[in-house]
């Protein structure tokens, strides 16, 4: 990205000025050099959302923000309730997307004597890649349940514990989800997908925390060095890829008719307040409640399968963060308190110290912010940083964002030697594709550890603890 | 006709070329398959049949790519080989096939919806070009 067309705030902080149709600024956050990398579609794209109606603030990106569809993934914008809208592309296909992360309270030795059974019970049991289904199939009533209780509903159904509950954003179910909101299609495609990892950059790991940057705000999240944690990157799979499709579709048709003149078709969106965006809202917020089942389900039958060589442990749960999501919440703006609706598209809520939505025992530090890595180098845990929510609605990035396209990928490695090679660093590799092991290879991403320091730097989130993967199961 | 797939930042672009717009098409349906599996692998033995409508071309490639989408996720299957008939905005169409069979066709990604971006349905000379981003 051309550095000259916009103005430094700071050494982690640039603004877009407002120019054309903008109503607010763009603000991305980044140094010089992730900036300088970053394609000039997110600079285009920032100021793109900047135009939409209703749009407060600014319209942000975060440090690891890349070229997505009319939003940048790694963009945050709040929009008013009255004169804003809600962006079907700007919550994404894979609706509340999202990390959750389990301690087990075992020393890398204990897992290190059993590291390859333990890799292919958890690949036997956690259907992972394309066309696997789950055990579970619903009853279109179960599906109606599942699609308003989310977590709840699973641990209702003995999946997983109540405490977990506490753990998950939305205290594991969002309110006013709307089944009926969802197509027929959508719940076919989640029929048999229940239970499900997915595929692409979607994985389940055994991770090591490798190194403390925190070790207070750490010991509060139940982190220790040397001792192993899993982490589960997956969605809402067919159920909220379907409602993505459904709604992108509608609401691009819609717009001229809504008054609603769009500078790029792909930020198709909705007045919060028409009918449209009302429905949009209700299935989004099912497609919520589905990814937060789903990940529950998935965390139980990774609990199993840990049971299975270390009866004691019981796995509770660190937290549960989504990152493509569009979230009703208070903050403060020009010192008046407003409600506001906040897409995050590939970027994670990063609530600071003291908020009220953080489970009491996290509340003085922060809320757990989880970034996944490439899985052959390192996921991160972070908190939500004091005056967070000042910078970007209380919002931090998500990931590493790739390097490379898939296709440069499985020009450049196999599968077969990527899998040698992490096995002979010590990371076993379970996955049903080859092909999808190339193309997901570790050099295929950018370097989180960059993403994660302008995120510290720039104050969005302080850093906590990097995890390093033993086994990593890939769909 | 012709087909390729195109970088995109985090996902894959799928590009068609083709004499009729429904060749064009076809060809798109297939660099599709090839984002998942090599097309070549996959026999088709089995076909499915699908037809949409749109307000314009473009959104109609999205509809078609979506359609294949939905039928691969719900059926478990992936095509090889496409018959597309397009008149008037509207879309009919015959999706040739197999199950998935993971060992031989090493899928390597589901792929989530078909995206505005990148949206191109046009004519240049005696052909028709016919692409966007697809998610995965």
């Amino acid at each position: 990205m051309e550095l000259k067309s916009l103005i430094q705030r700071s050494e982690y902080e640039w603004e877009v000025p407002k120019e054309g149709a903008m109503r607010v600024p763009g603000v991305i956050f980044a140094d010089r050099e992730l900036l300088a990398a970053m394609d000039e579609k997110v600079r285009e794209q920032v100021a793109n959302v900047a135009k939409l109606p209703g749009i407060v603030g600014a319209s942000y990106a975060m440090p690891d923000a890349h070229w997505g569809y009319g939003f940048p993934i790694g963009g945050v914008a709040a929009f008013d309730p009255d004169e804003g809208g809600i962006s079907a592309g700007g919550v994404g296909f894979d609706i509340s997307c999202g990390v959750r992360c389990l301690l087990t309270g075992l020393a890398r030795q204990e897992v290190e004597r059993v590291q390859a059974e333990l890799a292919d019970r958890l690949f036997a049991r956690i259907p992972a890649g394309v066309g696997s289904t789950g055990a579970i199939r619903l009853s279109d009533a179960e599906m109606d349940a599942m699609l308003v209780g989310g977590a709840r509903w699973a641990v209702e159904h003995g999946w997983g514990r109540r405490e977990d509950l506490a753990r998950i954003e939305e205290g594991g179910c969002v309110a006013a989800a709307d089944p009926q909101a969802v197509s027929a299609q959508a719940k076919k495609r989640q029929r048999d997908e229940m239970g499900t990892l997915g595929s692409g950059n979607h994985y389940l790991e055994v991770q090591e925390v490798a190194e403390i940057f925190d070790a207070e705000t750490a010991a509060a999240f139940g982190l220790r060095l040397g001792e192993i944690v899993v982490s589960i990157h997956c969605g809402s799979r067919g159920l909220g890829h379907q409602i993505g499709t459904d709604y992108l579709r509608e609401m691009a048709i819609a717009a001229p008719a809504q008054g609603i003149s769009l500078p790029d078709r792909e930020l198709a969106c909705a007045p919060l307040s028409s009918p449209l965006g009302k429905r949009y809202l209700g299935a989004m917020r099912a497609g919520i409640n589905c990814a937060l089942a789903n990940r529950q389900i998935l965390t139980h039958l990774t609990r199993e399968v840990f049971t299975e060589f270390f009866p004691a442990t019981t796995l509770p749960l660190l937290y549960d963060v989504s990152h493509n999501t569009c979230k009703e919440e208070m903050h403060e703006i020009d010192g008046r308190r407003r409600r506001l609706f906040v897409h995050r598209k590939g970027a994670t809520r990063a609530f600071g110290p003291g908020h009220p939505e953080l489970p009491p025992e996290f509340r003085a530090y922060g809320q757990p912010v989880l970034i996944g890595g490439s899985m052959g180098t390192a996921s991160w845990v972070l908190a939500g940083a004091a005056g967070g929510e000042t910078r970007a609605f209380g919002s931090a990035c998500h990931g590493a964002g790739r390097a490379m396209s898939r296709h440069e990928a499985t020009r450049r490695y196999s599968g077969r030697k990527i899998v040698d090679e992490l096995a002979a660093r010590g990371i076993l590799i379970r996955s049903p594709s080859l092909r999808g092991v190339a193309e997901e290879a570790p050099f295929a991403y950018k370097d989180v550890t960059a993403v994660v320091d302008a995120a510290h730097r720039a104050g969005l989130a302080r850093k906590v603890a990097r995890l390093t993967p033993l086994i990593c199961i890939k769909g | 006709m012709r087909w390729e797939t195109f970088a995109h930042d985090a996902d894959v672009g799928v590009r068609g070329f083709g004499a009729t717009l429904g060749e064009a098409f076809a060809a798109a349906a297939t660099a599709l398959t090839a984002v998942i599996t090599d097309p070549h692998r996959v026999t088709p033995r089995e076909s499915v049949a699908i037809s949409c409508a749109a307000p314009d071309y473009e959104l109609l490639l999205v509809d078609w790519l979506n359609a294949l989408i939905y039928e691969m996720a719900t059926r478990h299957m992936l095509f090889s080989h496409f018959e597309v008939e397009i008149a008037d905005l509207q879309l009919m169409a015959q999706a040739f096939g197999e199950p998935i069979d993971v060992e031989r066709h090493q899928p390597a990604a589901e792929i989530k919806g078909a995206s505005f971006c990148a949206l191109e349905v046009s004519r240049h000379g005696d052909e028709w070009l016919a692409q966007c981003v697809v998610d995965v």
